[in-house]
């Protein structure tokens, strides 16, 4: 704790409603003049016991739960967990849906990074961005429409592959998007990277040494500010992301710069991680043909009564994994993202822990903060990029 | 990815009394430990170069009753090496009707609020640590969410809500 100067320390609060809290965080403030003294983060204002309801359902109903962790990167919640059910099964899903599953948790990266950015040079008080990168997101957002039907929650994986295959003109609305982002990065970079005003309110600000980073459990965009290369894509290869060609970008300095700095590259490489994908995705199936897991096509529940006895005893059977426990972890946007899962043999998990990066990373916040100043307090908060939906859970 | 059965070995001969199982089940190592010792093995892995198990990745509590009738509850660490990239699992089984375990906080700082969610969650007390308190439910709530006999509808007291309108002061 920094000692206060003066005898005065002042406690303020700041949130729950507060729109640079990016949700609906709590923090208490301990101020000496404007200097911060101590920051307590008090979360749990979003808790919906998703856990608990877990327990409850069956695994495949439990997807749609999962959009709603982390509702700006709902893709990568889904994955997190079908992929953790498939562990526990011990199957894999198709070459082809694999490759589907990382185009589009790539494009929610992208999607998730541009909202990150928008928001955080909002609440630093550059305006234009915000829209630019909400015409982006608005692009990526249609084409989720054209694969999922849905904008935000999509619940499109499914345990095993994936609810259907990419429609016509997906790969031309994609690449048309993949060709065009570069220019429209450059954009951004030119409207901040040096911009004299974002240098002074981001370099030095929330710095965090690569030891103490590592000690609070940081990971994601927010651990490699800081130094340290670790990205669960490249060190625990999962969806066939080792067949893809990109690199890692680290920061130095772990302030909020380099995070930021960190976030650009790395929506150009999920740039390129698409465009690759797109170029060498193979034919094949889109779910795997398993009759105790997936349900059959839908076409056929109108024509076969047999897919339709089928579709019923999966839907009311559940599936039933085996006596186990798995953890299984992807790299979300936000960092580290683990699901771990125990099963007791019946249609119901028995316990489903979710280890959500955001949480994990707000943790690190009074330690960023502490000797700041209360207004570089929204640009450290905007920086980790935390989303509440999954820190409440 | 090799030495990590050789982790389970390794334990064993420095804590013979605490590693009380090792399993493997699809590929992932677990590690059953004696309560007493969860301490000096997290220290012991987090330190030894071989494992150097330097990420805490998880901490949760795990409510068994319904499992194997046994009443008790496990409090599972998932652990990571960033340097060696390999993971172990740790458990401690505790007894229901007496909750408690050392806390980890002192070897990796994430621990702190990872325990006190297990702490709102199961009501599970981590003798230590710095600030016990809950984390998601809000102060006063009544009872511990995630232990199997708390009720999925469970309501809390009508007295809590007029604590929760006026504020705590």
């Amino acid at each position: 704790m920094t000692e206060a100067t003066t005898q005065q320390v002042m406690t303020i609060n700041m949130g729950p409603q507060h729109p640079s809290t990016h949700g609906v965080l709590r923090l208490i403030l301990e101020l000496d003049g404007e200097t911060v003294v101590k920051a307590t983060p008090h979360i749990g204002f979003l808790h919906r016991g998703v856990e608990k309801l877990a327990e409850y359902k069956t695994y495949h109903q439990f997807i749609t739960l999962t959009d709603r962790l982390d509702y700006l990167a709902p893709l990568s919640n889904n994955l997190g967990y079908v992929q953790a059910v498939e562990k526990l099964l011990n199957i894999e899903a198709p070459k082809r849906s694999q490759y589907i599953r990382m185009i589009l948790c790539e494009l929610t990266r992208i999607q998730s990074h541009l909202l990150w950015l928008a928001t955080q040079a909002l609440d630093i008080g550059a305006m234009t961005v915000f829209f630019y990168c909400f015409r982006e997101r608005e692009t990526i957002n249609n084409i989720f429409e054209m694969a999922a039907g849905a904008r935000m929650n999509l619940s499109y994986f499914r345990i095993g592959g994936v609810a259907r295959d990419l429609p016509d003109g997906f790969v031309e609305k994609v690449r048309e998007f993949v060709n065009d982002f570069p220019a429209r990065l450059r954009d951004y970079e030119t409207l901040l990277t040096k911009n004299k005003i974002w240098l002074m309110r981001t370099k030095n600000v929330g710095v965090i040494s690569a030891e103490d980073a590592i000690n609070y459990g940081l990971s994601g965009p927010s651990i490699r500010g800081s130094g340290v290369k670790w990205d669960v894509r490249k060190s625990e290869p999962y969806s066939s992301y080792d067949e893809m060609d990109f690199i890692i970008p680290v920061g130095q300095n772990g302030d909020v710069y380099d995070r930021y700095i960190v976030r650009l590259e790395e929506m150009r490489q999920s740039n390129e991680i698409v465009r690759q994908a797109m170029d060498t995705i193979p034919k094949g199936k889109f779910i795997a043909d398993l009759p105790d897991v997936t349900l059959p096509p839908k076409e056929n529940l109108k024509k076969s009564m047999e897919a339709m006895i089928h579709h019923f005893k999966v839907v009311t059977d559940g599936i039933c994994p085996p006596v186990g426990e798995v953890y299984s972890c992807v790299e979300a946007p936000k960092g580290e993202l683990g699901f771990y899962i125990v099963s007791d043999g019946t249609k119901n998990p028995y316990r489903i822990k979710i280890r959500p990066p955001s949480f994990v990373n707000l943790e690190g916040l009074p330690k960023m903060v502490e000797g700041c100043l209360i207004a570089d307090v929204v640009a450290v908060i905007g920086s980790l990029d935390i989303v509440l939906g999954e820190i409440d859970r | 990815m090799v030495e990590v059965s050789a982790i389970g070995k390794k334990l064993k001969k420095k804590f013979p009394k605490a590693v009380t199982k090792v399993k493997t089940f699809r590929g992932e190592l677990t590690i059953s430990i004696d309560k007493d010792y969860i301490e000096r093995v997290a220290k012991f892995l987090c330190d030894d170069k071989a494992s150097d198990f330097d990420y805490l990745s998880d901490l949760c509590g795990l409510d068994k009753s319904r499992l194997d009738s046994s009443d008790t509850f496990e409090v599972v660490y998932h652990l990571y090496s960033l340097k060696k990239n390999h993971r172990v699992r740790l458990k401690v089984e505790i007894p229901a009707s007496n909750p408690s375990i050392d806390t980890v906080t002192n070897v990796w700082k994430t621990a702190d609020w990872h325990e006190r969610e297990a702490y709102d969650m199961f009501g599970i007390f981590f003798n230590g640590h710095p600030n016990l308190e809950r984390i998601l439910t809000p102060e006063g709530f009544e009872g511990n969410p995630l232990r199997k006999d708390y009720p999925l509808k469970g309501r809390q007291p009508d007295s809590l809500r007029e604590v929760y309108r006026k504020g705590k002061e």
